[in-house]
């Protein structure tokens, strides 16, 4: 059966040299977590107390969202709620149009790609000039971040340096990252200072004190947000935390799990627009809440652990799907293993998305990392069934994914209806699985993908059942 | 972790022998029982066993899942410990039945077995202590540590713990080795291109190692990658722990 996931993942697969120089860096990534993390008590006890905030947090999302606008409001940021990416977009827009901008500038930011600001701004003669390296390359080669951190992780130097140069055939061709670095922030230099808008996302949102925390490592977060006369912040709902001293356990965790940085380069906190005494910032601040879903996730007492992810990428960079398809055969604005299990949620089932929970062995690997400790096979596990299953049936739960049992297949259920009743029926089971040694020679050799690459499996000469009918043991 | 849960050594187990094992490694079965029998331990083979249940867990089908993991609990009625040379399905009996049967009129009974559930090498290690003379040639082996017994039981060194015993055996790690051979249960049927991709990945990476044997504690690892060096024409014999230790053990 040919899906949109599988043919994605059949040309990601022919990609060899993408394929070789993603294990490169992912395989850095993961060296460069394990480095941080010297002290394996500590850590967990970091860990502990980070699962623990984020538990809370999400527990009383609705309180402290109140408590957050309202202190954010007084601090004079204008909070504006998306119930959907559609409205997100609109109140950028109408922003936008008030002050007459057609050009603004970007800070790295996932949730602005989950709502696609871009393409839709474009759609209005707005400009959107990416301005976080990675970003920008992604945005040159016209494609999609590859990876939530690290958005053009698919590139090689190389290419990247080809693509800077097509753009900017001013510029001599040159390799070496740093200097590729250097020439793209002189060019953008530019760009800020003349920039109406900056527009960022936001890491965590501080309840009690109204602030927005932005971390970045390029400073060009930091120039989105201070020099344009107007910031827009957009993110989604679930980033609120209780106290400002929830922070630096979060920040800590999160920096060393996605890069295995101790702090990034620059942690921006934003309290307010420009002060009459402040030396920068804009004039005006607004913060985009989006829902987009998530309040609907967080209705439900196990899917809501999804929403505990602080986005450090450690699950993708350490499952071993994503080391063999990356990010773009997801076909979502976030892959790996939190795209398998949020993407679905926010979309449904229908969605090409909703095949999405089939893309992991569940290996374990991704809640091992994970530093909030989000038990993401369990909430894979618990999707295949909310996608198979019965909608009538009167299970304890509701069904709250969109689209919950449109993967119900009647073959496939058939199978597995046969196989129950062989299984719960051990004299078939038996001389079933006695017939398949008997015919162990003449099973097919030729069993689809399975058997490109490996020997069809072949039964013994007689089943474990058989040999143990013969020795001396208690069958009870 | 200490997976250890009785304090005495047990006379008698029930021994699971999981459906894999049933079908195409009997010897790995027999092994694991002839290594508990010479430790003094009496071992019960419940001739009803069928599968425990988890292809049907891992792919959704929960009312199919439920029906047969309940057959299985009715066939371990004595509060003796669970054997499964497994930690596969060891897994799905210790860490998922709670989940299964949630709610359910048995559910006490499914805690109840869920609580005596050992994978092998864990109930060789810490509740037998078992003590191995190795009888065998000298033989490199390269070792596959399951995910399930990595990560799900935190059982993964056990198998190192008993192959140390062994002075003619020589252990091999392969490069990359917690990562996952790509098997996955159903996911290799689900998604075949990812997991050969994984398998193939993996299968080079235990060839690389120019080791005689390859050796893990559960046997879809070894299906998985073993068919793929097979398909290469390359000759590296595939061991579950138990048929291993128990042949260079024995008498
Ligand atoms: S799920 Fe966990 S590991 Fe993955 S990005 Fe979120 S916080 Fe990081």
């Amino acid at each position: 059966m040919s899906t949109e996931f599988r043919s994605n993942v059949a040309h990601a697969l022919k990609q060899d040299a993408v394929q070789t120089h993603l294990r490169t860096v992912v395989d850095r990534l993961r060296a460069h977590r394990q480095g941080a993390l010297s002290d394996d008590a500590a850590f967990e006890q970091l860990r502990n107390r980070c699962e623990a905030i984020r538990a809370d947090a999400i527990r009383r999302l609705p309180d402290l969202l109140e408590q957050f606008e309202s202190n954010a409001q007084r601090n004079g940021i204008q909070v504006h709620w998306a119930e959907t990416t559609l409205q997100a977009n609109q109140i950028v827009l109408g922003i936008m149009q008030q002050h007459r901008a057609t050009f603004l500038v970007k800070g790295k930011s996932m949730v602005s790609e989950e709502m696609g600001v871009n393409a839709f701004l474009q759609s209005h003669g707005i400009d959107c000039l990416e301005t976080d390296l990675g970003e920008f390359i992604v945005q040159l080669a016209d494609e999609k971040p590859a990876h939530i951190i690290v958005p053009a992780i698919h590139k090689k130097r190389r290419e990247i340096a080809r693509l800077i140069h097509g753009h900017f055939p001013g510029l001599p061709y040159n390799e070496d990252i740093e200097t590729l670095a250097q020439s793209v922030r002189h060019f953008m230099r530019d760009k800020f200072r003349a920039a109406p808008v900056g527009l960022t996302g936001v890491n965590f949102m501080v309840a009690e004190t109204g602030t927005l925390c932005l971390v970045e490592n390029e400073g060009n977060g930091r120039l989105c947000s201070t020099l344009p006369p107007v910031h827009i912040a957009v993110t989604g709902i679930e980033k609120v935390i209780a106290r400002l001293d929830d922070l630096p356990p979060l920040l800590n965790l999160l920096t060393r799990s996605a890069t295995g940085q101790p702090i990034t380069a620059y942690v921006n906190m934003i309290n307010s627009p420009r002060r009459p005494d402040d030396k920068d910032g804009p004039d005006e601040v607004h913060l985009i809440l989006l829902d987009n879903g998530r309040s609907r996730i967080a209705g439900d007492p196990e899917l809501l652990e999804t929403l505990h992810c602080i986005r450090c990428g450690a699950c993708i960079n350490h499952c071993p799907v994503y080391r063999q398809i990356g990010g773009h055969a997801y076909g979502t604005v976030i892959p790996g293993p939190i795209g398998a299990i949020l993407e679905p949620q926010k979309q449904g089932f229908n969605a090409a998305a909703g095949e999405l929970p089939q893309a992991s062995t569940l290996c374990g690997a991704c809640a091992e990392v994970c530093p909030v400790r989000i038990p993401i096979p369990a909430i894979i596990n618990r999707l295949r069934w909310e996608s198979v299953r019965k909608n009538q049936q009167s299970q304890n739960s509701r069904p709250v994914v969109p689209g919950a049992g449109s993967g119900r297949k009647p073959l496939e259920a058939l199978i597995w209806k046969i196989w129950a009743w062989c299984c719960t029926h051990p004299g078939i089971y038996n001389r079933l699985t006695k017939l398949a040694t008997r015919l162990r020679n003449r099973l097919p050799a030729d069993m689809g993908v399975w058997t490109a690459v490996r020997k069809a499996p072949k039964p013994a000469q007689a089943t474990l059942h058989e040999h143990l009918r013969t020795m001396n043991i208690d069958h009870e | 972790m200490n997976n250890r849960v009785v304090s005495e050594k047990p006379q008698a187990v029930y021994f699971y022998g999981t459906c894999l094992i049933d079908l195409f490694y009997p010897q790995a079965g027999i092994g694991a029982i002839e290594l508990l029998r010479r430790e003094g331990v009496s071992v019960i083979y419940p001739q009803s066993q069928t599968c425990c249940g988890q292809p049907a867990w891992n792919s959704g089908y929960r009312d199919e899942a439920l029906a047969v993991a309940r057959r299985q609990l009715a066939l371990f009625p004595r509060p003796i410990p669970l054997v499964i040379p497994s930690a596969s399905c060891a897994g799905m009996m210790k860490m998922h039945y709670p989940a299964l049967f949630r709610d359910q009129s048995d559910e006490a009974t499914a805690l109840n077995v869920a609580g005596r559930v050992y994978e092998l090498t864990a109930f060789l290690v810490d509740v037998l202590d078992i003590r191995l003379t190795d009888l065998g040639d000298p033989v490199s082996v390269v070792v596959h540590t399951s995910c399930s017994a990595r990560r799900e039981l935190g059982v993964g060194d056990k198998l190192h713990t008993l192959l140390r015993q062994l002075h003619n055996v020589e252990i091999l790690e392969p490069e990359n080795s917690a990562e996952c051979c790509g098997f996955g249960g159903t996911f290799a049927v689900k998604q075949p291109e990812i997991s050969a991709a994984m398998a193939l990945d993996k299968a080079a990476t235990v060839r690389a190692t120019g080791a005689q044997r390859l050796v893990s504690q559960d046997c879809g690892c070894l299906m998985n990658i073993g068919d793929v060096i097979e398909k290469q024409n390359q000759v590296m014999p595939r061991q579950h722990i138990a048929e291993l230790l128990w042949e260079r053990t024995k008498n």
